[in-house]
């Protein structure tokens, strides 16, 4: 192999995967999966969670080494030891999460990003180099303002402005749009497919979003299970067919249609305001009311005090100034108000919100009731065989899967843990729930599943708050429509009569 | 006047003659602390390198009869010293916190051990500039002598504050320290940066402990820190990691830990003790007026193990 030996100075080229395989003990991977990236083409890669699709990449970028299987990176077989190796023949990676260092100003993070930083750098030639190199690209980017202080599309620019300032022609962009705004996943989606039709770009995307898929990929490689499931041209397929293919013979959850009429108030917000962690204002003086059997979604990119508001209604934040009420009664979100108004809550990222990882199953699924009958005689002697009944019972009911309801909850799947979150929250009677990205980074089974039970819950007559980054998830679910933007409710509709285009636009702040 | 005698403003000429001279372990201590706190590490262990550095410092004066071979013994002291906690805490599942405090325990000790013979020899002290010259009062002049370490600091932090915004290992240091991920996919080894970041940070923590024994008090005993090491590194949380404030933090301090024996030379007794801990109260009442439960620190490295 020829490391250094850099492929043409410019101009796109292809990457082959032939015959990949990888082990990790005793758990394959990828199962001899071949991939076909033409140069100067939009390739999509599909698949579930757990599928192989980052372990494919990062066998490209060199972060792995496959058990077996060759990389043809224009051509020429090639070795790739390390992703500095990647780096050299013109291959970059955009990552799911930022690699931009938050704390440090957009000019500071592409200058670092180079492999010869100068010993002391001289900011107003580098900075001239910036806004020239700027000028030539399709968008653009606050060079001295703060990563932090931008909003998450622009970072998400910055990131892809990046792999270009370090005149990487093949790019793998890893779900690229998981934080914008649809708007602006087309603007920057469609902006890299202008480059790849030039012929000066080849790109790579691991992406679960088939509307992108179809309007901007031009062939698609499928992945399951570690295996390779289909690829094809995305011209010849559907949505439906790919869709299968990703999913195989699983049978998923049906949801429960749509039933019964929104009745009386039942969780009300007036003029919450509560600072995020800096001590800045994340929440802005709102006002909702969900009524029972309702689902009202909150929209929003991410980082618009969605997570602040969430986190008042928990009791894992106080607010500054406002009044909950639940029921017409004061709510402050202590245990015995949770307990009689039959609060349930999802919150984001179960593990960390919802669960002790180092405690069994079982344990985290009898939380809420720990220390009343039938867990617990007189409040404090603990009954471990009723925790354990009641767990198999739930674990059969809500199809988690578990060595035995003592395995610790932190060695379950993400779907899994979701899924014990919702047999604890769901397994009794509902009035209001709350739910925050519920099925953020979950497989389709475990989607289907978690959407079924929060329409059932709310057909059961339960008022339900749904904050979601996900537009699909928040159109197919919600009965009413707020859109959140920069800790205000600057949009209200009802779902059915909701434009997607002006739903888009005030999540962009416009 | 003519005799001497000032009065009253003895207490604030002390309290600058303090600034300066009490300030310097603290200033030296707390910009190493800042360098390796920026690249993501906490060294709670520099209390235990400021009092090695102090017997280093101390032994190597009195032997080779050149104190500034002192001062560099001191460092290179210190930067074993880091070294070995950069070490042990690339190690899996190891805690910088755990280790820098085993690490106090150890320098203190290990100091103490190897300097019980050095209790009693003189050594050649550091010099000092006498900037109070042009006074006649002894105690301008005795405020105004002025150590080069004193003045190597005061350079120290602006160069610091723009050596992390316009140098390469300024720029990598923080990257280690904001987000290891960015620095990882960057290809640069995180756990490289801060082995050399905590070894400096030593270093210069042991040039601090090398004013105490050469200049201030000068001479080496057991109760020669009382704590400034440990002082320092609550500092740097206080200076918000700025090695600018890090400076004014210092003088601050300083300036306190004098007050107590300037009051009693003008005949204030009671509550000697008292005004003798200003320093530490002074570190309560500001971490209890800066700090909130709600929020968290502003321009804490994000990947410091007390912010994460």
């Amino acid at each position: 192999m020829i490391i250094g030996e850099t492929p043409p100075p410019s101009g796109a080229f292809g990457v082959d995967a032939i015959a990949m395989t990888m082990r990790f003990g005793d758990f394959l991977a990828l199962d001899n999966v071949e991939l076909k990236v033409r140069p100067g083409s939009f390739h999509a890669l599909l698949g579930e969670n757990g599928a192989g699709k980052s372990t494919l990449v990062k066998c490209i970028m060199g972060y792995y080494h496959a058990t077996e299987g060759d990389i043809i990176v224009g051509g020429r077989e090639q070795a790739i030891a390390n992703p500095k190796d990647a780096h050299a023949l013109g291959l970059g990676m955009v990552y799911q999460h930022f690699t931009l260092v938050p704390a440090m100003t957009v000019a500071e993070n592409l200058v670092l990003a180079r492999d010869n930083v100068p010993a002391v750098v001289d900011w107003s030639k580098e900075m001239k180099e910036l806004e020239a190199f700027l000028a030539r690209m399709p968008f653009k980017v606050p060079l001295s303002a703060k990563v932090s202080d931008i909003s998450a599309g622009e970072r998400q620019k910055c990131e892809i402005l990046k792999q270009l300032y370090l005149k990487r022609r093949f790019l793998i962009l890893d779900e690229p749009t998981s934080v914008l705004t649809p708007a602006e996943a087309d603007e920057v989606l469609g902006m890299l497919r202008d480059m790849v039709v030039r012929g000066e770009l080849t790109i790579l995307m691991i992406t679960h979003k088939f509307r992108e898929v179809m309007a901007f990929a031009d062939e698609v490689t499928i992945l399951r299970r570690g295996k390779l499931a289909g690829a094809g041209k995305v011209a010849e397929l559907t949505p439906d067919a790919m869709a299968r293919t990703m999913i195989g013979a699983e049978e998923l959850t049906v949801q429960p249609p749509r039933t019964g009429e929104a009745g009386q108030a039942r969780l009300e917000l007036e003029k919450i305001r509560a600072l995020d962690d800096a001590g800045a204002i994340a929440v802005h003086d709102v006002s909702l009311t969900v009524r029972a059997g309702e689902i009202v979604g909150i929209a929003g990119v991410s980082g618009n005090g969605q997570r602040q508001l969430v986190e008042v209604l928990a009791g894992q934040r106080e607010a500054e100034s406002g009044e909950i009420r639940v029921a017409g009664d004061p709510y402050h979100a202590s245990r015995e108000e949770m307990r009689r108004h039959k609060m349930s809550l999802l919150p984001e990222e179960p593990l960390k919100n919802a669960c002790v990882g180092g405690m069994s199953v079982a344990d985290n699924i009898a939380f809420r009731e720990f220390d009343r009958a039938p867990f617990a005689s007189g409040g404090w002697w603990l009954n471990r065989s009723a925790f354990r009944n009641d767990a198999r019972k739930k674990i059969g009911q809500y199809k988690i899967k578990t060595r035995t309801p003592d395995t610790p909850i932190s060695a379950l799947s993400g779907g899994n843990v979701q899924r014990a979150v919702l047999a604890r929250e769901l397994g009794g009677d509902v009035e209001v729930l709350i739910a925050a990205n519920p099925c953020f980074g979950l497989d389709f089974a475990a989607v289907a599943q978690i959407h079924a039970e929060i329409m059932a819950a709310r057909n059961r007559g339960a008022a339900v708050l749904l904050v979601s980054e996900d537009l699909d998830e928040l159109l197919e679910l919600s009965d009413r429509l707020v859109v959140m933007f920069h800790g205000a409710f600057v949009y209200e509709a009802r779902t059915s009569e909701a434009d997607l285009t002006v739903v888009g636009r005030h999540m962009a702040g416009h | 006047m003519a005799d001497g005698s000032i009065g009253l403003w003895t207490v604030p000429l002390a309290v600058l003659g303090g600034a300066i001279r009490v300030s310097t372990p603290f200033l030296f201590v707390s910009l190493g602390e800042c360098i390796t706190e920026r690249s993501g590490r906490i060294n709670l262990g520099l209390e235990g390198t400021l009092v090695m550095g102090a017997m280093s410092a101390y032994g190597i004066s009195y032997l080779t009869g050149s104190p500034w071979l002192g001062v560099l013994a001191a460092g290179i002291t210190g930067a074993l010293l880091g070294a070995l906690h950069a070490g042990i805490c690339s190690l899996p599942r190891v805690n910088d916190v755990a280790v820098g405090i085993a690490l106090m325990l150890f320098g203190t000790g290990l100091a103490f051990y190897l300097g019980k013979p050095l209790i009693e020899p003189t050594a050649p002290r550091l010099p000092a500039i006498d900037f109070g010259w042009w006074s006649d009062i002894p105690q301008v002049r005795a405020a105004l002598r002025v150590n080069v370490l004193f003045l190597i600091g005061v350079a120290l932090a602006p160069i610091l504050y723009w050596a992390f915004r316009t140098t390469r290992w300024g720029l990598l240091i923080r990257t280690a320290g904001e987000s290891s991920d960015a620095a990882r996919a960057m290809g640069h080894s995180v756990l490289l940066i801060r082995l050399r970041a905590t070894m400096v940070g030593g270093f210069l923590a042991g040039i601090g402990g090398s004013f105490l024994s050469l200049f201030y008090p000068g001479s080496w005993n057991e109760g020669l820190s009382s704590g400034q090491g440990i002082t320092a590194v609550a500092l740097v949380i206080f200076a918000r990691w700025d090695p600018l404030l890090c400076l004014w933090a210092s003088l601050a301090f300083g300036g306190a830990a004098a007050l107590g024996p300037a009051l009693q030379s003008v005949g204030v007794t009671s509550g000697y003790h008292l005004f003798n801990a200003a320093p530490y109260i002074l570190t309560l009442a500001i971490m209890i007026i800066t700090c909130s439960p709600k929020r968290t620190l502003t321009g804490a490295p994000a990947e410091l193990s007390i912010t994460r």
